[in-house]
């Protein structure tokens, strides 16, 4: 070491001790990206251990296979299944309206659209997500349910299924186009010429080479959606009632497991009871449900990334 | 191959044959030729590509500029030239592999057997039927080696046997040997070099009449490259082949004539001579190729 | 000249006798599709505009200064949304004060501090995990949480006696900030990202350390991106109706607001109260509040988009 370098280090040795400033930075910046654990391991712990104490009070048998939902009248009914059929029921429903809507829409915005059209029509379909669902609740109540009761189905009530179907089918419609077009824009371009290139029309490209190639993309978007819509909260207060029925007629009143939650925190019900219990149990069921529905989806997608990256 | 000639001819016409040149010239050779392997043995120049006063434009900017050539038929003709030079683009008009980009307008005539491609009332779905292509990376399908070959088959309506017809066009491309046992395994689970012969033998099972090859070995090492090379030579007897090569050596080894294009200052690609390749590589007509080949830029 | 992208308009001539295809019908099928694909993606489109037409039908009957003054009433001819907008704006202030440093600051730590192992790469997959659960598991946590301050048996958050905020501005918005938090990180994930890592080898090769080189050069080019991010997530968070229900912003209040531990009602509140009244005057009312959110939410994503743009031409990169 020549005598011109020991000076310099001399000079600024303070910074070669500043590294406890910086580890303390870190420190501070490690604890805020630990907030999100200690979040999920808040809602882990909550809802297991006040759905535990719920599970010493009722047995699960009788939850999970029992029919009738009556945990705040005097003859009690502690079966989750009605909550449960009308959470699948607008599931599956509003699944049918968006999955056909949002993969046509992810198609015709990947594979059909100009630049120009798909710069104005993808933020207008996104903007369907970023409208508040009591809003969309809003819409049901005064405008689909008396337009189904006038012209399709006039035996309805005032609360119907249906209209929360279709009103959530198209809350999530962004979420299926979104990530489709995602995945189909991933298909190189090399395998669409590889196609045209022995004679295949634009129909068959999209169909049978670049659909096919996207598929565990848009599988997971779909996968992604339902679990969306099974965790929709508002619209389905509003539109689909409050009336716990196992059923599958879509113009009949039904109750969602996330709808329950909601009425029994608008009502007087004291904490501590096992009626006030019923909600960490149903939400519980309602978190495992779409937990397990988010990680497959991001497994699929995770894998489908490594196949083209 | 018969067949394929003779609707042609029917559904041309006269009418409008009288009204395009070179025509009397290519329509009775069209008529006589029968059988591809006898043709090598005399190679006649029958045209089977004509490209005239072709220029194209990407959303305005001109690309390539006047271009014309007689592409002979069942031979290999190698596009070469520097980078940018529209060898590629070039490549690409002859099955209108351009239509996908948005913005390109083209002016002039490619007239594959007479027939030209670019008339208002062709359908370029079926013109890339007859024109096979094989790319610069191979990208089979992510499907199994045997519905890589029977995709176009399938699409197009093939009536014969598609077992038949998968195997032969694997035998063809040299890979039956190699995939014989593993016909349902996914073609991406291939080495690069297999990829691309399965490619070639997708373009074949559509019994195309024209093959374009845009730089098919430039992902690919040695020894796969020369087996490809060696396939190209096969090929060409029942094949008329194009291939843009960025090598020159290349070049040399597998093609009949070479086209060699140049880009100038403002990047509009010309054809600057098309020779027997033989003759364009030992005595080249143009000062331009001769710089070229002597490796003086590029 | 002519454009090669002109639709084909009949049968080929060049066709196989062995391959056999109708390519008037392949082409009436490919039409057919594409027709399908527009109709499709226009749907939605259409369900969008009939939404926002019934909405500006009945929104604007109760529109007046008086129902940005007054507090909620049964008569709705003087019934107003003041509560409704003063407590919003108290919930969001808060929201954003706190999920913008945390956010941003898990963010940073992920690109520009973690080493890559197993506990980052947990911590992520927990972030994306989390974004999608259901606002209302959120809310049942906020309940317990902040409201009551227990986590199961015992209490968590605690000043003496007193556990939790109660039903207040307060709980609202750390539940909120909880929702939105996974948004807002990876947002500015990715616009750290986009931070060439040239400018951070600039720095660190002047001996910057690396909080220097954070603060001063990766930060400050990121920020567009990370707002536009902030915002989105505001955006959400002042649609979001069911977390606060749970915790238990009340749906009637006469009063607004004037510190972070006073009750509270929002803007999807007091709407869902009104929609929640049988009587057509209170779905008005309703349509009103909505006209009012949704104008809200639009004036920040017209703000993000600014920003976007700005940022675009500003040529940063």
């Amino acid at each position: 070491m020549s005598f011109e370098t020991t000076r310099v280090t001399a000079r600024y040795r303070q910074n070669l001790r500043s590294n406890l400033g910086g580890r303390l930075i870190g420190a501070v910046l490690f604890l805020c990206a630990f907030v999100t654990v200690v979040t999920t391991v808040g809602i882990v712990v909550i809802l297991f251990i006040e759905g535990l104490s719920f599970f010493a009070e009722v047995s699960p048998i009788e939850f999970f296979t029992g029919t009738k939902w009556t945990p705040l009248f005097t003859s009690k009914g502690f079966g989750v299944l009605p909550l449960i059929s009308g959470t699948v029921l607008i599931g599956l429903g509003a699944a049918c309206v968006a999955l056909p809507l949002g993969t046509l829409t992810a198609i015709y915005l990947s594979e059909y659209a100009t630049p120009r059209i798909r710069s104005v029509m993808k933020p207008l379909v996104e903007v369907l997500s970023g409208i508040p669902t009591v809003v969309y609740g809003y819409f049901a109540l005064t405008f689909i349910s008396p337009f189904i009761k006038e012209y399709l189905y006039p035996e309805a009530g005032p609360y119907m299924a249906i209209s929360a179907i279709v009103v959530v089918g198209i809350m999530i419609v962004p979420i299926v186009a979104s990530i489709s077009d995602d995945a189909l824009r991933a298909v190189p371009r090399e395998l669409r010429e590889a196609a045209y290139g022995v004679g295949a029309s634009k129909l068959e490209v999209n169909t049978r080479v670049v659909f096919p190639a996207a598929l565990s993309g848009v599988i997971a978007s779909y996968i992604l959606a339902i679990s969306r819509a099974i965790g929709e909260t508002m619209a389905v207060t509003v539109a689909a009632g409050a009336r716990p029925n196992l059923t599958a007629n879509p113009f009949e009143a039904v109750q969602t497991m996330t709808a329950y939650i909601v009425s029994v925190s608008l009502g007087d019900t004291p904490h501590g009871t096992i009626e006030f219990k019923t909600i960490f149990a149903v939400g519980l069921t309602l978190f495992f449900m779409t937990l397990v529905m988010n990680i497959i989806s991001s497994r699929i997608t995770k894998r489908f990334r490594e196949v083209y990256d | 191959m018969l067949g394929l000639r003779l609707a042609m001819v029917d559904a041309v016409g006269e009418g409008i044959m009288d009204k395009e040149e070179n025509r009397s010239l290519e329509v009775p050779e069209v008529a006589i030729s029968t059988n591809g392997a006898e043709e090598l043995e005399d190679r006649t120049e029958t045209v089977a590509i004509n490209i005239d006063a072709l220029s194209l434009w990407y959303t305005g900017v001109q690309a390539i500029e006047n271009v014309s050539l007689q592409i002979p038929e069942n031979q290999v003709t190698a596009l070469i030239g520097p980078s940018g030079c529209g060898k590629s683009t070039l490549l690409r008009c002859i099955n209108r592999m351009n239509d996908l980009i948005p913005g390109v307008t083209l002016d002039g005539h490619i007239k594959i057997h007479g027939e030209s491609i670019y008339e208002k009332d062709v359908d370029p779905v079926a013109v890339r039927r007859n024109v096979g292509m094989v790319f610069q990376k191979p990208n089979p399908f992510p499907k199994s080696i045997y519905e890589n070959v029977a995709f176009g088959a399938r699409i197009n309506g093939y009536k014969g046997n598609m077992d038949e017809l998968v195997r032969a066009s694997l035998e063809q491309a040299a890979l039956w040997d190699e995939v014989s046992d593993k016909l349902s395994e996914s073609g991406l689970t291939l080495s690069g070099g297999q990829q691309q012969r399965l490619c070639i033998a997708r373009a074949i099972a559509v019994k195309p009449e024209v093959i374009l090859m845009d730089e098919p070995c430039s992902a690919l090492d040695p020894i796969a490259t020369q087996r490809i090379e060696d396939l190209i030579r096969e090929l060409r007897s029942t094949y008329t082949i194009v291939i843009v090569t960025h090598n020159m050596q290349q070049a040399a080894r597998v093609s009949d004539k070479t086209a060699f294009m140049l880009a100038g200052e403002e990047r509009v690609g010309r054809l600057v001579e098309f020779s027997p390749t033989q003759e364009l590589f030992t005595n080249p007509s143009d000062s331009r190729t001769e710089d070229y080949i002597t490796g003086r830029f590029g | 000249m002519r454009s090669a992208n002109d639709p084909p308009t009949s049968q080929s001539r060049l066709v196989l006798s062995e391959y056999q295809t109708n390519n008037v019908l392949r082409h009436l099928k490919g039409r057919l599709f594409y027709l399908l694909c527009l109709l499709g993606s226009l749907v939605g489109i259409l369900l969008l505009v009939t939404l926002l037409n019934d909405i500006r039908q009945d929104g604007f009957h109760y529109m007046s200064k008086h129902f940005f003054t007054n507090f909620p009433s049964r008569k709705p001819e003087i019934a107003g949304f003041h509560g409704a907008i003063m407590g919003t704006l108290w919930v969001m202030g808060i929201v954003a004060i706190t999920s913008f440093p945390i956010g941003v600051g898990a963010a940073l730590y992920l690109e520009e501090y973690a080493i890559k192992n197993k506990l980052t790469s947990l911590i992520q997959t927990n972030i994306s995990n989390l974004a999608g659960v259901p606002s209302i598991v959120f809310g049942i946590l906020g309940l317990q949480l902040f409201v009551r301050g227990t986590i199961g048996y015992g209490p968590a958050i605690c000043i003496g006696e007193q556990c939790g905020f109660g039903r207040s501005v307060i709980s609202g918005a750390l539940t909120l900030t909880l929702l939105i938090l996974p948004i807002v990180i990876v947002a500015s994930q990715e616009a750290i990202k986009a931070v060439p890592p040239s400018i951070r080898e600039a720095s660190y090769g002047v001996g910057a350390t690396r909080w220097q080189t954070v603060s001063s050069h990766v930060l400050p080019q990121a920020m567009p991106g990370i707002m536009t991010g902030m915002i989105l997530a505001l955006s959400r968070a002042i649609g979001e109706t069911a977390p606060i229900i749970m915790i238990g912003a009340l749906t009637f209040v006469a009063f607004r607001p004037e510190g972070p531990l006073d009750p509270f009602t929002a803007m999807p509140i007091q709407v869902l109260n009104w929609i929640s009244r049988p009587q057509a005057a209170f779905h008005e009312l309703a349509a009103t509040g909505i006209v009012v959110l949704l104008i809200t939410l639009l004036t920040m994503n017209a703000i993000a988009v600014l920003i976007r743009i700005r940022l675009g031409q500003s040529g940063a990169r």
